[in-house]
């Protein structure tokens, strides 16, 4: 399958600091990507960089094979952004941001346009600024999804929103996947729904991938194993560990399988997405996991029960 | 028609609670063959899901032989899982609900009922099980 999204040991610094070091990633076409991490883990800027906004300080980012800063004309029309804090022209009308962004994209979809705001209720006459924050990113949202772009990214859309406003606008969204099987990649700090939407998450802290991979495949490999005090150096030898807690008399381990639990003195559990991803993201700065082993096929070998 | 509900927190992946809930329709009779199943869409806009969530359990029953895409028209169900007629399931929950009412007047709350029922469950179909075996 090809991929929508590919990065390269890409790495942006400001001054001393690295806002975003060594990603490599492919984000395969048609999935919905969640990309999530802690503030200032570089979500923004690697988002900044995969739209052309920034220039990489090391390595490199293909949109669809083109480089969206050397490769505009091709790389561009094929990609949606919608950048933090929902930009719209406060004073311009809901139908003036329409005509602005007919403008300025030849491919853009006026009829499909029209016929959202219509379903959302959103009265064309209003000034953006007007909008209610649900509102006011929903329009945001269509804009960019009336561009038809191939792959859609979103910087932080839901972190402003109620949890009803946050279910529509991720309706819109899903509805606009099944429509057109477009690709998306959307940072968040929530992780409530990212299940229900996401199929693919990537981890980013500290400037670096922790995790990125099929989402149902992260679920799968994840356990929480619990037993009598010990040494995880054993399990250690064969997966990874991704966070050790012990008392007097007991272990907790949350481990990334590579292959089946069989030694007995462990309880196996499953563990939440929500679990798994506050595992990687309470790390600290210096502690990495090497890279899983690509994406397995989903009709692959399952790696246990 | 059926409606799909989605539990985020039940520790189910996304696309078997879709495909339990298919198959709880077709084993208690609220699903027929030759009933359509929902579009992709309209489960998107009923429960805002990944499109490609729905797809994936439609294939998964597809597999099965529940139920049989047809290009153009929707996706039908071809088989049910219903093993008793659907008047002894009602004539099993009559009973059920008598018992229930009976476990209430004996002051059991909620929790004991529940767990009640599912350690008597888990014992009998043990001894079920080694009957059969």
């Amino acid at each position: 399958m090809s991929n929508a999204l590919e990065t390269n040991k890409l790495s942006k610094r400001y001054g001393r600091t690295w806002a975003l070091q060594d990603c490599t990633l492919n984000l395969p076409a048609r999935r919905v990507a969640a990309l999530v991490g802690p503030n200032g883990a570089g979500k923004t800027t690697l988002l900044h960089l995969a739209v052309g906004l920034l220039e990489p300080t090391e390595g490199e980012v293909q949109v669809f094979g083109c480089s969206p800063l050397r490769q505009p004309t091709e790389a561009l029309p094929r990609l949606g952004f919608v950048a933090q804090d929902t930009p719209l022209y406060k004073g311009f009308t809901v139908a003036e941001m329409l005509t602005l962004g007919r403008k300025l994209n030849p491919s853009f979809d006026d009829a499909m346009a029209l016929a959202r705001m219509q379903k959302l209720g959103i009265p064309l006459e209003r000034r953006t600024g007007k909008l209610s924050g649900g509102q006011q990113a929903q329009v945001a949202l269509v804009l960019a999804l009336a561009k038809r772009p191939d792959l859609l990214l979103l910087d932080e859309p839901l972190s402003s929103l109620d949890p009803l406003a946050r279910r529509e606008f991720l309706r819109t969204l899903m509805d606009a996947v099944a429509e057109s099987g477009l690709t998306v990649l959307l940072s968040s700090h929530i992780i409530g729904d990212l299940e229900r939407v996401g199929d693919y998450l990537i981890i980013l802290s500290a400037s670096h991938v922790q995790l990125a991979g099929d989402i149902q495949e992260i679920a799968k490999t994840h356990k929480r194993l619990i037993g009598p005090r010990q040494d995880e150096a054993a399990v250690a030898s064969v997966h990874t560990v991704i966070e050790a807690s012990h008392t007097e008399r007991q272990t907790t381990l949350l481990v990334r399988a590579h292959g089946p639990l069989f030694d007995p003195s462990w309880e196996v559990q499953e563990v939440s997405m929500e679990d798994i991803v506050l595992a990687y993201l309470s790390q600290q700065a210096g502690d990495r996991w090497p890279m899983p082993p690509s994406v397995r096929e989903q009709n692959g070998r399952e790696v246990f029960k | 028609m059926i409606e799909f509900h989605l539990d985020n927190h039940s520790g189910v992946a996304p696309y078997l609670q879709i495909v339990q809930q298919v198959k709880q329709a077709l084993r208690l009779g609220l699903l027929e063959v030759g009933d359509q199943l929902p579009t992709v869409r309209e489960v998107v806009a009923q429960i805002t899901i990944n499109p490609n969530t729905v797809m994936k359990a439609y294939r998964e029953l597809e597999r099965e032989g529940q139920i049989e895409s047809r290009p153009g028209q929707g996706t039908f169900v071809q088989r049910t899982l219903a093993s008793t007629s659907l008047s002894s399931l009602a004539a099993q929950r009559r009973s059920l609900v008598r018992w229930l009412h009976s476990a209430y007047e004996a002051g059991l709350d909620n929790e004991s009922v529940l767990a009640l029922f599912l350690s008597t469950f888990q014992d009998t179909q043990k001894e079920h099980e080694e009957e059969t075996a």
